[in-house]
C-alpha cells in the first residue's frame, strides 16, 4: 500500500541526494582544484551523473536490487521490465519507481565521490570507461550484498545509508586508483593550492543539507527513523567540524575554512551507517571519533604513504565511513540512545559482523578497482601528456576556460 | 609630458584616486596585477599541507600628466599609499611621447 507521507518524503530525498552530486560535490571538489582544471572537475561530476542514470536502468539497478543469488542481483528487472508504474517496493510504502529514483542518486555519487582521487590528471575517456565498469563490477554488487538482500545482510551487517556501499567502496577505490595513476606533476612541493576556497564551503554546504535526504531518506519512510537519522546526521556534521577547527586552530595557529568544511564532510561519511540506529549523543561521538580519525589519515595517505589521492577521498569517505560502520556496533546500544540490537546479538558479535562487511566492501573495491583500472589503462590510457596537465584539462580536455580574466 | 606609474596596495586605491583629484589629475587607469619585491609572498595552509604563495595581489596606477605637475603627483601618489609597511609598492616615471583625446582629437596637454 501506497503511503503518500512516505512517498512524498523519498521523492524530495531523491532530488536532495542527486543535489548532493549536482551541484554539490562538484563545487566541493571544483574549488580545491587549480582554476584551469576546474570545469573538467565539473564535467566528471556531471558526465558520471548522466552514465550512471542511463546505466542504472540498463541494467546496474537489476544486479543490485533484483532477485539473484547472494553475490548478485539478477537481470530480471533489467530496463525496468516487469515494474508496473504502481508497483511497490516490499517492505515499503512508496512506489519501486521512487525507490529506483533514489537508489540511483546514491549510485550516481559514488563513483563521483572518486572523482577526487584523480583530478588534473586524468583522461576523460578513462573517467568515463571506468566509472561505468565501476559501477557494475563494484558498486551494484556490493550494493546487492548489503541492501539487496545479498550475503551480507543475511550476516546481519547494519549500513543505513551507505558507509560501506558508498564511502569505504569510494575511498578504497580511490586508493587504488590514485596509486596507480601516480601522482600529479611536482606532488608534493610543487602542487598549487585550492583556487576558490569559498566554492568549497559553498560546495560542502550544499552536500550537507543534500545529506538529510541520503541518510533520513533511507528510512524510506517519513517518521521517527527518518527524524532521529536527520538530527544524528547534523550533530555528526557539526561537531567533526569543530574537531578539524580546533585540530587547525592549535596547530597552524588559524581555523581554515577548508578545514572546517573538510571536518564536515567527516563528519557526514562517519555518521552514514549508523544515521538510522544510533541516538544524539551517538552521533556526537562520531563526529568526534571521525573528525579526529580523518584528519590523523590525510597525513598518513598523503605523507607517509605519499599516495596523491589529491582531494583526500580514501581519508574522509574510506576512514570515515569504515569508523562509523564499526563503531555502530556499539552505539547501537540502548546505553548510547540506539535501537538496540537483536535479540541474543551482543556488541562483540555485531562488531565482528560489521568488520567482516567492511573487509569484503574493501576487499572487494581493491581487487576489482586495481583490474578495472589496468583494464582502462589498456584500453584508453589514464594519464594526459604532461603537457596537457600543465596547461591545464579544461582547455587540452574541454575546451573551454573557466575564467575570462 | 610624463606618465606615472605606481604598483600599491589595493585597498589604497580610493585614498590615491581622492588625493590625485585634488591636485586636478582629471583621470587614471587601473589594473589588477600580481607581484613581488621584498615583499616575499606569504603561506597558506590546506588540510595540512603548506602552500608558498609568491604572488600578491596589487594594483596598478597609471596617470599622465603634464612635465609641471610630475613632481607633486609622485608625491601625492606616494603620500597617499603609504601604510609604512612592507608591500607598500612602487612609483615609476616614464617619458610620453604623446597623447590624443580620441573624441575630438585634441593632442598634447589638452588631450591630458
Amino acid at each position: 500500500m501506497i503511503d503518500s507521507g512516505d512517498t512524498a518524503w523519498v521523492l524530495t530525498s531523491t532530488a536532495l541526494v542527486l543535489f548532493m552530486t549536482m551541484p554539490g560535490l562538484a563545487l566541493f571538489y571544483g574549488g580545491l582544484v587549480r582554476s584551469r582544471n576546474i570545469l573538467s572537475v565539473l564535467m566528471h561530476c556531471a558526465a558520471i551523473c548522466c552514465a550512471v542514470s542511463v546505466l542504472w536502468f540498463v541494467c546496474a539497478y537489476s544486479l543490485a536490487f533484483a532477485d539473484g543469488n547472494g553475490l548478485v542481483g539478477g537481470l530480471g528487472k533489467a530496463f525496468l521490465t516487469g515494474v508496473e508504474r504502481d508497483a511497490v517496493y516490499p517492505a515499503t510504502g512508496i512506489p519501486e519507481s521512487v525507490f529506483f529514483s533514489f537508489q540511483m542518486t546514491f549510485a550516481i555519487i559514488t563513483p563521483a565521490l572518486i572523482v577526487g582521487a584523480y583530478v588534473e590528471r586524468i583522461k576523460f575517456g578513462a573517467v568515463l570507461l571506468f566509472s561505468c565498469l565501476w559501477l557494475l563490477v563494484v558498486y551494484a554488487p556490493i550494493a546487492h550484498w548489503i541492501w539487496g538482500g545479498g550475503w551480507l545482510a543475511e550476516r546481519g551487517v547494519m549500513d543505513f545509508a551507505g558507509g560501506i556501499v558508498v564511502h569505504v567502496t569510494a575511498g578504497a577505490s580511490a586508493g587504488v586508483l590514485a596509486a596507480v595513476l601516480g601522482r600529479r606533476t611536482g606532488f608534493p612541493d610543487q602542487v598549487e593550492p585550492p583556487h576558490a576556497p569559498w566554492m568549497v564551503m559553498v560546495g560542502a554546504a550544499m552536500l550537507w543539507v543534500g545529506w538529510f535526504g541520503f541518510n533520513a531518506g533511507s528510512a524510506l519512510a517519513a517518521g521517527s527513523d527518518a527524524g532521529m537519522a536527520m538530527l544524528v546526521t547534523h550533530l555528526s556534521a557539526a561537531t567533526a567540524s569543530l574537531v578539524w577547527m580546533v585540530i587547525e586552530w592549535t596547530r597552524f595557529g588559524k581555523p581554515s575554512l577548508v578545514g572546517l568544511v573538510t571536518g564536515t564532510i567527516a563528519g557526514l561519511a562517519t555518521v552514514t551507517p549508523a544515521s538510522g540506529y544510533i541516538g544524539p549523543m551517538g552521533g556526537v561521538l562520531l563526529g568526534l571519533a571521525g573528525g579526529v580519525l580523518c584528519y590523523l589519515a590525510v597525513d598518513v595517505i598523503k605523507r607517509t604513504f605519499r599516495i596523491d589521492d589529491s582531494l583526500d577521498v580514501l581519508a574522509v569517505h574510506g576512514i570515515g565511513g569504515a569508523t562509523g560502520t564499526l563503531l555502530t556496533a556499539f552505539l547501537v546500544l540502548p546505553t548510547f540512545g540506539g535501537i538496540g540490537l537483536a535479540e541474543g546479538v551482543g556488541a562483540g558479535d555485531q562488531f565482528v559482523t560489521q568488520l567482516i562487511g567492511v573487509a569484503a566492501g574493501l576487499g572487494w573495491s581493491v581487487v576489482a578497482t586495481f583490474v578495472l583500472v589496468k583494464l582502462t589503462q589498456g584500453l584508453v590510457g589514464l594519464r594526459v601528456r604532461e603537457e596537457e596537465e600543465i596547461e591545464g584539462l579544461d582547455y587540452t580536455a574541454h575546451g573551454e576556460t573557466a575564467y575570462k580574466l | 609630458m610624463k606618465m606615472v606609474t605606481a604598483i600599491i596596495q589595493p585597498y589604497r586605491l580610493d585614498h590615491v584616486r581622492e588625493a590625485l583629484t585634488g591636485i586636478e589629475v582629471q583621470g587614471m587607469t587601473v589594473t589588477e596585477v600580481r607581484g613581488y619585491g621584498r615583499q616575499k609572498g606569504h603561506t597558506e595552509i590546506y588540510r595540512g599541507a603548506e602552500y608558498q604563495i609568491n604572488y600578491l595581489p596589487k594594483l596598478k596606477i597609471e596617470v599622465v600628466v603634464d612635465d609641471r605637475l610630475v613632481d607633486n603627483a609622485v608625491e601625492t601618489i606616494a603620500g597617499a599609499a603609504k601604510t609604512g609597511k612592507i608591500g607598500d609598492g612602487k612609483i615609476f616615471v616614464w617619458d610620453v611621447e604623446t597623447a590624443i583625446r580620441i573624441r575630438t582629437g585634441e593632442t598634447g596637454n589638452e588631450a591630458l
